[in-house]
Parts: structure tokens; sequence; C-alpha cells
């Protein structure tokens, strides 16, 4: 009978198939993401240490830590937060609450998305070239914090826009009612209702900017630096300007610190994205 | 102060509140001014700084000259070295990345349960939350020995920092971009597709790559070119693993430098203000600037296109 002639058997084999081809996909991901993680463990858990954490670069890998850069790390990265969450919470804020849909409103729009795919070393360049050079700052930590404000803040308005629209409107509506004006019902009412949505995004761009070597490499350059910075105007290094330094040496041992100083950024990204996590629902609880 | 005037004065204060606001946002549009302003600004002294020899750098010269040695005599300034590069291991990535992230977009939205979705898109997440560094790390000491033993195996001559190792991880980065992209595009065909197929007598496999697929080709071109962006502005891989000899060249085994590795090459050794070295960063970070600006709009404008469409 010609029922039992069809291909049925051999297309269900196929898809079969096709099924475990694309799970392979997945697996060799998985399989990568394991296997990066396994090497720089291997490579640099010996060398991470008290010393490591106390110490100064040095030429011998055995003296060597990531000290200075570690407290790089942290000024540029307070600073930049400082900057860029009141301007990239107002931003989002005026186009979302207030801005009317005009031709000039919509131009800021389409620029902010153009500006989150600048890639990051323009923004070094341009960083060195306004507050490095432009401003005479010099290659100091405010130079770095605010270039990468410059860098965020399309993240961090993106991520508050999605926050606040995310807010039902009838909030907005019962707040009108209740006579409040649109500026009251706004900062009262809309606001508190999105910052779980807004710290996420923060959180996320925070993670970005911590990882970012490229414009950092552009504004502070590669300094050998024996001291803590002490203000906003002391010249600096951040860790993974530190790391790639490190990779690039030849000698074994500085493998290893490169290694231990990834496993110090991978535990910092792990770490900000538990609090994010950890913030997402505690105000989601308390809402 | 009667009610009205207590109105009055508040509706005042508002209004400047509000315009404050409105001045905060025009930052963004000062950023996009002051990146296009100091491009071109530098470019242009790029182009009137004398070399060396006395003599300057033709605009010709700098798009299709095919040597590039802006740090030795006698200098020479052809961008095509660095641009062949970077395409190079461009290329490379978005192979990588075309095959692995349009697989697991396609497992993810047609295949994959529930819960092995709730696995996999975390891990994802995970991968796009790596540091570049990281990963030039991995390429420099994890990928590149293995590719080496596979060559020298076949007997082939390759140099330890190569185009091929950089490309390679360099897709494994931009895959998790194409792939959610892409999954957003698959999940948005319409069920009633699916369904009318299967009434055909499809099975999966044939419903997936026959009509989601083509029904999600645009927003899937659009992951491919925003990918490409991605990877021609990237800037750590390439500097860590690629090398930094600029090579007129397409084969994956050699050492190349990116346009981008160029560009830490001279920031890491602060290159003095108004000096050529220093316009030459400019020079090439507009052609960056622009290459990628391009595609951003070109993807973008897919994606648009896409949501459009169903």
């Amino acid at each position: 009978m010609s029922f039992e002639k069809t291909n049925f058997k051999k297309r269900e084999s196929i898809d079969r198939f096709v099924n475990y081809l694309l799970f392979f996909s997945v697996f060799i991901a998985f399989i990568t993401l394991i296997s990066l993680i396994v090497d720089i463990f291997s490579d640099g858990f010996k060398w991470f240490d008290l010393q490591f954490f106390n110490s100064f670069p040095s030429r011998k890998p055995e003296l060597a830590g990531i000290k200075a850069a570690f407290y790089g790390t942290v000024w540029v990265m307070s600073i930049t937060a400082l900057l860029s969450i009141p301007i990239g919470v107002s931003t989002a804020l005026y186009l979302e609450m207030f801005a009317d849909d005009s031709k000039f409103n919509r131009f800021i729009k389409v620029n902010i998305s153009n500006l989150a795919g600048v890639p990051s070393i323009i923004y070094g360049i341009i960083g060195m070239a306004i507050f490095v050079e432009f401003f005479q700052m010099g290659r100091v930590i405010l130079a770095g914090s605010l270039t990468m404000t410059l860098l965020i803040l399309p993240i961090i308005i993106i991520a508050s826009q999605e926050a606040i629209k995310q807010v039902p409107s009838y909030y907005m509506d019962a707040a009108l009612a209740l006579g409040a004006t649109r500026w009251q019902a706004v900062v009262k009412v809309v606001l508190p209702q999105s910052i779980p949505g807004i710290v996420s995004g923060f959180i996320l761009a925070m993670s970005r900017a911590i990882g970012e070597s490229a414009p950092m490499i552009a504004i502070s350059a590669l300094v050998y630096l024996t001291f803590t910075p002490s203000g906003p105007l002391d010249r600096f290094t951040v860790m993974p300007i530190q790391i790639y330094n490190w990779i690039s040496q030849p000698q074994d041992g500085f493998r290893g610190l490169a290694a231990a100083g990834i496993i110090l950024l991978l535990v910092m990204l792990l770490s900000l994205n538990s609090i994010a996590i950890f913030l997402r629902d505690y105000f989601q609880k308390r809402n | 102060m009667n009610y009205t005037e207590f109105t009055k004065a508040r509706r005042l204060k508002e209004k400047i509140a509000v315009n404050i606001l409105k001045s905060i946002a025009l930052i963004s549009i000062l950023t996009t001014v002051a990146i296009l302003f100091f491009l071109f600004y530098e470019t242009f002294n790029f182009f009137t700084t004398e070399m060396e020899d006395g003599g300057f750098v033709k605009p010709w010269e700098f798009l299709f000259g095919t040597k590039w040695t802006p740090l030795f005599k006698p200098q020479s300034f052809g961008i095509l070295p660095l641009l062949a590069g970077t395409l190079l291991v461009t290329l490379i990535a978005v192979v990588v990345a075309l095959i692995l992230g349009l697989s697991i977009a396609v497992f993810l939205s047609e295949y994959a349960p529930e819960n092995i979705r709730r696995i996999i898109k975390p891990l994802l997440e995970i991968l796009a939350g790596i540091p570049t560094v990281v990963y030039g790390y991995f390429a420099l000491t994890f990928v590149t020995p293995i590719i080496m033993n596979i060559v020298e195996i076949f007997g082939g001559n390759i140099i330890i920092f190569n185009a091929l190792s950089a490309g390679l991880v360099m897709g494994l980065m931009i895959t998790p971009m194409v792939s959610t992209i892409s999954e957003d595009a698959l999940i948005s065909v319409p069920q009633q597709l699916r369904d009318a197929s299967y009434a055909m007598g499809a099975k999966k496999f044939q419903t997936a790559f026959r009509v989601v697929v083509p029904a999600a080709l645009s927003g899937i071109s659009a992951s491919v070119i925003l990918g490409i962006s991605r990877a021609i502005g990237e800037t750590m891989i390439v500097t860590i693993a690629a090398g930094s000899t600029p090579n007129f060249t397409l084969n994956p085994l050699e050492s190349i430098q990116a346009m981008t590795a160029f560009i830490v090459q001279i920031s890491l050794g602060e290159a003095p203000h108004g000096s050529l070295e220093y316009t030459t960063i400019f020079a090439v970070g507009l052609v960056l600037f622009l290459m990628t600006l391009s595609l951003n709009i070109i993807g973008k404008w897919l994606v648009n296109k896409y949501s459009e469409n169903y």
C-alpha cells in the first residue's frame, strides 16, 4: 500500500537529529564558558592571596599585587555612579513623562539609542580630547569618571525609560485625580514605583563599566603607580588595565597574576549582580 | 498668600523643574556633538600636520594606501591593512556567532521546553556580561595553544598572535547578542504560521527552517548586522590575541592589527597632544565611528521593520 511508502519515519529521525544538532550549539557555548572559568581559576587561584591584595605593581611577579588598580576602580566607579544616576534618571523622566512628541524630543531619543552603539574606545579618545586635553584636567580619576559617565549614560537612560514605562498609567491618573500636579504625580508616585527597574538597570551599567578597559586606557594610559589615589585629581589605573598589562608581560608569573586579577573582577561582577537581584526582589515585595 | 498665588508659585516652580530636566536631557545631544566635532576636527589636523619627511598625509593615500607604518620611517598612512585586520577578525566572529547564535535562537524558540529555556537564558546573560579583557585572556592562553597544536599537526605555520583565535573568541562574545535578537524575531512570528505548517503535515524542523526562520529573516539579519558592528568596535580581544602588526592579508593564521588595537597601542604611550600620532587615532576613530554608526542604523531599521510586520 502506498501509505507505507511515506517518508514519515525518515522525517522523524531528521527531526530528532536537528534537535540534537541545535542543542549541540548550546552545549558548545556551555563548554566554552566552563573551560573559560576552569582556565582562569587553574592559572590564577594560587596567586589569589592577601599579598595580591596588599601589593602594588612590581617587576617581580611574586611581589606584585592589584592594590593600586583596585582602589582606582573603586574611585572611578563611585564618581561615575554619583554623576550618572541623577543625569540618567532626569533624562529618562523628562523623555517619558514631560516631553511631547515633537521632532526635537524624538531626535533626542534616536540620538540616545545611537550613542548606545558607539564603540567604547571612541568614548575613550573623545574623553581624552575633551577632559584630559581641552579642559586640561590631565590623566586623572575625574577625567576617567566623566568619560565613563558618558559611556554608560545611554544604558542607564534606556533602562530607566523602560522602568518608568512599566508603571501602570492608572497610578498617574489616580494621583492627578487627587489633585496632584503633573510634577508631584511623577516625582512622588511614578518615580518610586520605577525604582526597582532603575536600580537593576543602573547596576547592569556599572558592571559593564567595571570591565571596560579600552576607554580607560585612552584616559589613563599605562602608568606604574605605587600609591593609592587620595582624591579625584590624582592619577590612577583600573583593574582591567592592570590585568591587560600583566597579560602582555612575557613571564609566566604575570599570567597567573592576570588570572588572579580576573578572578577578583568576576567576583565583583557576581556580587554586583547578586545585589541587583536582591534589591529587585526587595522592592518588589515592598510594593 | 491666597490659594491662586500659591498655585501660581507652584506652577512656576514646576515649570522651572521641568526645564532643568530638559536641559539635563540635552547632555546626550552635547555628547554627540562633541564626538562628531572632535573626530572631524582632529582628523582635519591629521591631514594638515607634517609627517617626519615634511610631507602631508593625503586623504586618498589614507583611504586606499596598503602600507600602515606610522611609527617608523618611512612613515606611511594607508588604512587598508588595519581595515583588513578588523574585517578578517569580524568575518570569523560573525560566522561563529551566526552558526551558534541562530542555532541557539531556533532551539530556544522552537524546540526547548520552558525549564530548559530557564537554564539557558541566564547562561547567555553570563556570557554577555564577561568583560572583554577576560575573553582576550581566554583567547591567548586557552584557544591559541589549541589552534597552534592543530595547525602544527597539519604542518602549517602559525604565529602566537593570530586573527583566527581572536575571531573565534569574539564570535563567542557576540553569540548572546545574535541569539537574543534572533530569538525575539522568531518568537514574534505568529503562531498561525506554525499551525498552518503543522496542518500541512510538516515536521518541526521543516516548520522551523522553512516557515519560521524565513518569516523572521529581517530580525535575524538585524542581529547579524548589529553583531558585525559590535565586532568591529571591540577592542581588547583583538589587542590581546590578534597582535600589533598591520598586515594587509586575509590569512587568519597571520598576525594582524585591528583599527581598535592600533588606537590602544598609541594610547598606551600617552601620545602628546597635537602630534601626528595623536591625530592619527582620531582619523582611525572616525573611520571606525562611521562604520559602526551606519551598521547600527541599518540594524535598527531592520529590527523596526519586523516589529511592524506582525
